[in-house]
């Protein structure tokens, strides 16, 4: 297992946000994470990448105990992720966004900068060539030197997946990748997160489009209340009566399910 | 570099000789040479000030603090302790960088406003300090006859040009040291926070050490900016440290572009300038300046640098890093792009 | 035991001034989301102003600070309007600069007015009273009662009227208040109006026994600052805990260690607070 998740929990003021959850997640592979809104599917990418502090529980990453690990360290483990509302540096070109996602792997500190050492300079070059990689590979190339805040949604959901491929993660944690797009890009991003897994890089998503998530995942998490009611194939998945009822059960209440 | 001379390669080369032939020009007019290398002091703890806020976002008012503390550390030392200039200067700096190590232990675990809070009590902890402990400060008598540095060889730094020269010194230094920064991945990171405290975690910056390192070399700049002044005005009083100080180097700040590599030396050459010009005017000062840092902050807060930017044709800036007050991550995608 | 009833009175009536000067801090940050770093400089200017309309128009005392509190809510509305309207959608970093060019402004313009020098103002009313054995000058105790009083106002402003329920609600929810249809922009004016107000009343409480300068205001806009952060940004009741506890302990310090002492407390409390706990003793708990 690339990611192993034991018993993860998250109290906030006594509530329990996320409660005793368990999740494997096997190399090479799509897991999806889905369940109702409030069910504490951000909560568990927040506690994955270091975000928050679980209360309770452990986190394995590549045999590694990471519980509680700072973001910064995680990322340098080799987990990257993307947001749900989209960030980036909204005033810099998109290449300049990508070139920041280099940071992590970069040996060169300020003083290197200031001397401009030979290793500043391998830096620098290194940095240019990932980040114009990572580009193409999201099919961002063309809009290198566009301001990131002048470009339209989908465009900038491209460039902050590039962003988060450029600090070479082994797993990326994609936050509702789809979220605000029309069918026709919905598959793209299908498309590009399955090229993504080609690469070598397993991917963990959040996602509210069921044709997105059935279509693409290998194995489906379903979270309600914070705790995990059911795991397995998308085939599985689709005949839960568990699932099926807290879906149901959700809309009942308007608390506004996706299905 | 660029082949085709850049409008910004322009204008830095154009200020750079401007400050070179400066004590040529002056040669006859002593008092305005003085003015100049105030001036360039300022700029330096300017930059300072540009590193914690420009750069990395986070609005430190214990700015002039650092500064009190390097002026009085030479001048203390210098006079009471009749220690030489050289070493004096090298324990004001050394001293800040620690002091300011250590108050950015405490500073850096609170965020945004409480940050800003708690430095403006820093500051007034230190401001304080050397209004009431009189047996070591002299308090409101202030200090005087505080050492020119010590000739070495046949250079004589009591000399107003020489003086101005060592100065200019230091202020290239940081010039270039902010602009190296700016291109670089630890640039990146800091200007990463600026943007965002979680967007910069996510790509792996650690944000605590970053801003620690961030508030240090800013405290270093200033003490050092501190000790070159105590030397050449051979006086110094509790106000080198007080807190108006720090708003003096906001507003050089503000006036010449928050977070640009040109922006502080502009700003605090225009400030001195009309300072000298307002000097009848010394009380009505803050009258106009208090408005004019409202009104920048609300109209152009990208300063004086960030609007000469958008000056400049669009085919100098395919590669164009952005510069303003506003988050962006600086650092430049080729290179012949400057940032001013 | 008379000196500590004597210095109590002390206590309570420099705590009813930094509540007073606390809760405008407090109310401004939690309804606009940062602090004003002018506070300090608009109680200066509170105090001198009710020195003018008591020397210079011959008002009552009484009628003197009504005015100055008039004056500087006047003043708070268009603050807001022309300076921190059009600067809602910045970084908090750039409300703060802004309070900063205001703040030297304030100090500049009454430097301008009436000097750099220290003013007095005659005391309106003479006299002490015996409480308890202690001698307490008339001064102090109409300073804890007028501060009880507009303590209580203030409660029955923000719990009763349309335009306090409003400030309360976007207090503590402002999406929300946006969605029941409450306007920002006159809570902002209504927030600075108030907040300035009771800042004006403060000073003029304390202006017959404090000397006048411009830079009056610099040590009191720190012990205010300290006050709220121990109570909680943004806290009302941490504002009123706060404000008493602070200045018992600074007038007991004083009283029985050195002035200094009294002095440092306020620093040594405030940087304590923010190095064992970044949000405040009462503040939010960062949810991480």
């Amino acid at each position: 297992m690339l990611l192993e998740v034991r018993g993860l929990g998250k109290t906030f003021g006594g509530l329990d946000a996320v409660k005793g959850v368990d999740i494997d997640v096997p190399e090479g592979r799509i897991t999806a994470i889905i369940g109702p809104n409030g069910a504490g599917k951000s909560t568990l990418f927040n506690l994955l990448a270091g975000f928050y502090r679980p209360t309770s529980g452990t986190v394995t990453f590549r045999g590694k105990d990471i519980t509680g690990m700072k973001p910064h360290r995680t990322v340098r483990e080799g987990i990257a992720r993307t947001f749900q509302t989209t960030q980036l540096f909204e005033d810099a070109t998109v290449l300049e966004n990508v070139l920041a996602g280099c940071v992590v792997r970069s040996r060169s500190n300020a003083i290197d900068a200031v001397l401009r050492t030979p290793r500043y300079r391998r830096d620098e070059r290194a940095s240019k060539e990932r980040a114009m990689a990572e580009l193409e590979f999201v099919g961002a190339a063309h809009l290198a030197h566009e301001i990131a805040s002048k470009l339209p949604q989908e465009a900038q959901k491209r460039v902050s997946m590039a962003l988060a491929l450029a600090t070479q993660p082994r797993l990326m944690l994609l936050d509702e990748p789809a979220a605000g797009t029309n069918d026709e890009e919905t598959e793209a991003f299908g498309d590009l997160i399955r090229q993504m897994v080609d690469r070598g890089i397993t991917v963990c998503l959040v996602e509210h489009k069921m044709s997105m998530v059935m279509n693409l995942a290998d194995q489906i998490v379903v979270l309600d209340h914070g705790q995990r009611i059911a795991a397995g194939t998308p085939a599985e998945i689709k005949q839960d009566p568990l699932v099926i009822e807290a879906y149901l059960g959700a809309h009942d209440h308007q608390a506004g399910a996706r299905p | 570099m660029t082949t085709a001379l850049s409008p910004r390669a322009l204008g830095v080369a154009l200020v750079a000789l401007a400050l070179l032939l400066a004590p040529v020009a002056f040669s006859e007019q002593q008092y305005l040479l003085r003015v100049v290398t105030t001036a360039a002091i300022y700029a330096i703890a300017a930059y300072g000030l540009n590193i914690i806020l420009g750069l990395t976002g986070q609005l430190s008012l214990a700015h002039g603090a650092f500064f009190g503390l390097g002026a009085y550390t030479v001048g203390l030392l210098t006079t009471d302790y009749d220690w030489s200039f050289w070493t004096s200067f090298l324990v004001a700096i050394v001293g800040t960088t620690v002091l300011g190590y250590v108050s950015g232990l405490i500073a850096l675990r609170t965020q945004g406003a409480y940050f800003a809070i708690f430095t403006m009590a820093l500051g007034f902890l230190v401001f304080i300090t050397i209004t009431r402990w009189e047996s070591l400060t002299h308090a409101h008598s202030g200090v005087s006859g505080v050492k020119y540095p010590e000739s070495i060889g046949p250079i004589d730094f009591s000399e107003p040009a020489t003086m101005y020269y060592f100065v200019l010194l230091f202020l290239a230094g940081v010039v270039y040291t902010t602009h190296a920064l700016l291109r670089s991945n630890a640039g990146r990171s800091l200007v990463a926070i600026r943007t965002s405290e979680d967007l910069a975690k996510s790509i792996g910056v650690n944000v605590a050490v970053n801003k620690q390192l961030a508030f240090t070399a800013s405290a270093t700049i200033a003490g050092l900016a501190g000790a070159l002044f105590a030397s050449l005005n051979g006086f110094i009083g509790p106000d080198s440290a007080g807190i108006d100080r720090t708003f003096e180097m906001l507003l050089f700040l503000l006036i010449g572009g928050l977070g640009t590599v040109m922006g502080p030396l502009l700003g605090s050459l225009l400030v001195a300038f009309l300072f000298e010009m307002l000097q009848d005017l010394e009380t009505y000062r803050f009258i106009v300046l208090g408005p004019i840092i409202v009104l920048l902050v609300i109209f152009a807060p990208r300063g004086l640098v960030g609007y000469l930017n958008d000056l400049v044709p669009a085919r100098f800036r395919r590669t164009d890093t952005t510069l303003s007050a506003e988050p962006l991550p600086a650092g430049s995608t080729t290179t012949n792009d400057e940032v001013l | 035991m008379t000196l500590f009833v004597q210095q109590l009175a002390n206590g309570l009536a420099l705590g009813g001034i930094y509540c007073l000067a606390a809760i405008g801090l407090t109310l401004v940050f939690g309804v606009l989301g940062f602090p004003n770093l002018a506070h300090g400089a608009l109680y200066m200017l509170g105090a001198y102003l009710t020195f003018f309309f008591l020397t210079d128009f011959g008002l009552p005392y009484v009628v003197a600070i009504l005015a100055a509190a008039v004056v500087l809510a006047l003043l708070g509305v268009v603050l807001e309007r022309l300076v921190f309207h059009p600067l809602r959608n910045k970084p908090h970093t750039h409300h703060m600069i802004a309070t900063v060019g205001v703040m030297f402004f304030l100090v500049a313009l009454v430097q301008e007015i009436w000097g750099t020098g220290f003013l007095r103002m005659e005391s309106p009313v003479d006299g002490q009273v015996s409480v308890l054995g202690a001698q307490v000058s008339w001064q102090r105790i109409i300073i804890i009662v007028t501060a009880v009083a507009v303590l209580l106002l203030l409660t029955w402003f923000l719990k009763r009227s349309p335009h306090g329920q409003a400030i309360e609600a976007i207090e503590q929810d402002r999406i929300g208040a946006a969605l029941v249809g409450i306007n920002p922009s006159m809570v902002s004016m209504v927030t600075f109006a108030v907040s300035l107000a009771l800042v004006a009343i403060a000073a003029g409480l304390v202006a017959p026994i404090n000397l006048l300068s411009p830079g009056m205001g610099d040590a009191l806009g720190l012990t205010v600052f300290a006050i709220i952060i121990l109570g909680g940004l943004g806290s009302l009741p941490g504002a009123i805990v706060g404000g008493f506890a602070i200045a018992i302990a600074e007038v007991m310090a004083s009283t029985y260690i050195s002035v200094a002492a009294g002095e440092a407390a306020i620093f040594v409390i405030l940087i304590a607070v923010l190095a064992i706990k970044p949000t405040g003793i009462f503040g939010a708990v960062a949810q991480r």
